[in-house]
């Protein structure tokens, strides 16, 4: 399916949940609120049309200061790259996070590489994730402070480590 | 049963908990993980990563597009010529801009290269790990030629910083391209000579045969790509799926096996290595003549003596050293076929010539997502020969 | 040999310092602490074209209790730092320690939030090898500065 086909498709069953569309050099996005995430994602890996079985990449974008023409209504997007392995085909989801507040839920369940990635969302970008078992720092040490790839998290600061971490981090099965 | 009548199973025990890592030979880089031993088995685990932290997402947002080719060459250093030429080809769909078809075809030379020496390196530790020492020194001889001839091209053995936005920087010497045929023929039979000896050896099937098996619906849930997928069973190779570079003219396949497993994705990177191999000797054969950068002035560096002789030259110079390269306002996602997996870049640009925002899509991290999923019930000694054939590296896994 | 031709003696006169100094430095062994691309570069030093094994440092060992050449390869981040002084703290006297590579001795280009800027803020440096990724004729050189180093100690009068 084309990239036009595919939104059209989300744009027709999701309706009002979606926020906008986006299209540049052949790729297209589709902006949606945080509380529909898991409703697209379950579509599109159910339609049959669409098969899109594979979650490549949840990414975090923080557009403070960003010099937009159009009013951007919230700070943070929640990039999350989707890939049909039969269809070969591609679609962007961007969910629209308002600012640090609002919780976006949670897919580990649907797809397993979920659980680290929307981790190192929240550990760079301060994002919480609702329902997810282990939303823990992955990439900074635990005694960070901050998010480190906000922009107003100003690259030189250095954060040192008293002691390394002894943190038990086996306790479940859905831990890791 | 023992003389006062205790069995074994009625002897009271605790798990015992381990750190394997992070400075730990089998771990091959900054991983830890933590298991908990009953005996020998391992009950439950969990992984630590974030040890190689390095910020290259910050720092790609500090610095011009092209600042940022020597950066993602540390992400995967095993085989680094690739990451490279991903960014700029990235780069290059933000700006549509279209490579010339001789950079194209040395870029699929320099990332095949790279392909044969990631594997090299992942299959001899893979096997050091494993016991068997002798394929470590022999594949680690190859590496050397290669690497010799990297630095014939462009003067550096690993970080060869060698393409450009638009382009690669320069073009091959003379006798380059003959020299390497020789090696790679050379290659491909040394490469069959180490799969002899270890393809059909009773040790090795027994440590790798059904250990530390990914099963299709779990690689597919967690994003596993590369051979660690292609061993699974899913034929996905981005090379062929989505075709970049000019891989679509040339004859290769994607080796497949089905069972997922610690020998399977050894058998799969051989192949892999074998068709690689293929792979150099088409692109030689088959490229054309022609310039290895793009004409556009706003991308490519002027020649030498058009900045030392004319005014145009030099201050064209000036302005793509000092102000850089601008692309539109948009983002993207760019994907290829690296040796680990889909290596991704998702670009914001916010048209100033310092990116908005650069996410790295790490193939490593999707693939170690797993690992404490396929060890669990396993000993140790099978969560270290598991580990080596997933090809961890910790440049990518943390960026 | 003036005394042994007169003596007669199947034995050597020399100081006690050059043959501690002499067993030190030809057979170190070296705790390969590799965290990132130079590591790669380091097993090209121990593979056979660079065989650092020549100046007798071949034996690598993985438990720093049993090492006395700590070599760095690779950038330190503020995650692995307290991990890097407790190897360091666990390797026995005497021990020497290689800060191989721009991320090792100065945080290479990496002057971010993570990276420690020079390992020499961690642990005291006797070598610092430059280069990003350092030739391995580099790291050998490094290997051999130690040497002289060593050669430069009197064990006999200095070590308590």
């Amino acid at each position: 399916m084309t990239q036009d086909e595919i939104v059209a498709r989300i744009q027709s069953h999701f309706g009002a949940r979606v926020l906008g569309t986006y299209s540049f050099r052949g790729q297209a996005a589709v902006t949606i609120a945080p509380e529909a995430i898991r409703d697209v994602l379950t579509f599109l890996r159910n339609t049959p049309e669409l098969a899109f079985d594979m979650l490549m990449d949840v990414g975090g974008v923080d557009y403070l200061g960003y010099p937009d023409e159009d009013d951007r209504e919230w700070r943070f997007e929640v990039a999350y790259q989707v890939y049909s392995v039969a269809k070969n085909h591609r679609v962007r989801l961007k969910v629209a996070v308002r600012d640090e507040t609002v919780k976006v839920p949670s897919v580990w369940d649907l797809f397993g590489i979920a659980n680290w990635m929307e981790r190192e969302v929240y550990d760079m970008f301060g994002i919480t994730f609702s329902g997810h078992p282990n939303l823990r720092r992955i990439m900074c040490h635990d005694e960070f402070v901050g998010h480190a790839l906000r922009k107003d998290y100003p690259i030189n600061r250095r954060q040192k480590l008293s002691q390394p971490s002894e943190n038990l981090l086996c306790e479940k099965p859905e831990y890791a | 049963m023992s003389a006062d009548g205790t069995r074994v199973q009625d002897i009271p025990t605790e798990l015992l908990t381990l750190n394997i890592g992070p400075a730990h030979p089998a771990t091959h880089g900054t991983l830890r993980i933590q298991v908990q031993l009953d005996g020998e088995t391992i009950v439950n685990s969990g992984c630590e990563i974030g040890y190689l932290h390095r910020g290259f997402e910050k720092q790609a947002e500090n610095c011009q597009y092209q600042l940022v080719i020597p950066y993602t060459e540390r992400l995967n250093y095993m085989g680094p010529v690739h990451n490279s030429n991903a960014w700029c080809h990235a780069v290059e769909q933000l700006l549509d801009v279209k490579v010339p078809a001789r950079a194209q075809a040395l870029r699929v030379i320099t990332s095949e290269m790279g392909r044969i020496i990631d594997h090299c390196v992942c299959i001899g530790t893979n096997l050091v790990d494993i016991g068997a020492l002798t394929n470590f020194w022999y594949m680690y001889n190859y590496r050397e030629k290669i690497y010799d001839l990297y630095e014939e091209l462009c003067g550096a053995r690993m970080m060869v910083n060698y393409p450009r936005i638009g382009g690669v920087s320069m073009d091959a010497p003379d006798g380059w391209l003959e020299k390497l045929l020789k090696v790679i023929d050379e290659m491909g039979e040394a490469v069959g000579e180490v799969q002899s000896l270890v393809a059909r050896n009773r040790i090795f099937m027994d440590r790798t045969i059904g250990v530390g098996a990914i099963p299709k619906e779990m690689a597919l849930s967690h994003g596993v790509t590369g051979p660690c997928l292609r061993a699974a069973g899913v034929a996905l190779d981005l090379r062929k799926a989505q075709p970049y570079w000019g891989y679509d003219k040339y004859q290769f396949d994607a080796p497949i096996a089905h069972g997922g497993d610690t020998y399977d994705r050894t058998i799969v990177r051989f192949q892999e290595m074998q068709e690689s191999v293929r792979i150099i000797k088409q692109a030689v054969a088959a490229i054309p003549d022609g310039p290895v950068m793009v004409e556009d002035h706003l991308v490519a560096m002027p020649s030498k003596d058009r900045v030392y002789n004319t005014m145009e030259g030099l201050i064209n110079h000036f302005k793509l050293v000092m102000h850089g390269i601008k692309p539109p306002v948009g983002e993207l996602y760019s994907a290829t076929e690296g040796g680990n997996g889909e290596v991704g870049f998702y670009i914001v640009s916010d048209g100033t010539p310092v990116a908005w925002r650069v996410r790295m899509r790490p193939p490593c991290f999707a693939n170690y997502s797993v690992f404490p999923k396929i060890i669990t019930g396993a000993m140790i000694a099978d969560a270290v020969a598991a580990l080596g054939s997933i090809n961890i590296i910790a440049g990518e896994l943390d960026r | 040999m003036g005394l042994e031709a007169q003596v007669n003696q199947p034995f050597i006169a020399t100081r006690m310092d050059e043959v501690i100094n002499w067993g030190r430095k030809y057979s170190m062994w070296p705790m390969p602490f590799g965290t990132a691309c130079c590591a790669i570069e380091f097993m090209g030093v121990v593979s056979s074209r660079f065989d650092v094994s020549r100046f007798g440092a071949e034996l690598v060992r993985f438990s720093p209790r049993q090492a006395d050449l700590l070599l760095v390869m690779g950038t330190i981040t503020q995650k692995m730092a307290p991990v890097l002084k407790q190897i360091y703290d666990q390797m026995p006297n005497p021990k020497w320690v290689v800060s191989m590579g721009a991320c090792a001795s100065s945080g290479g280009f990496y002057d971010n939030y993570s990276v420690v800027q020079g390992i020499d803020e961690i642990i005291p440096v006797d070598v610092y090898v430059a280069g990003c990724p350092p030739r391995p004729e580099n790291v050998i050189g490094a290997v051999v500065k130690i040497m002289e180093k060593i050669d430069r100690e009197r064990a006999a009068v200095d070590w308590k």
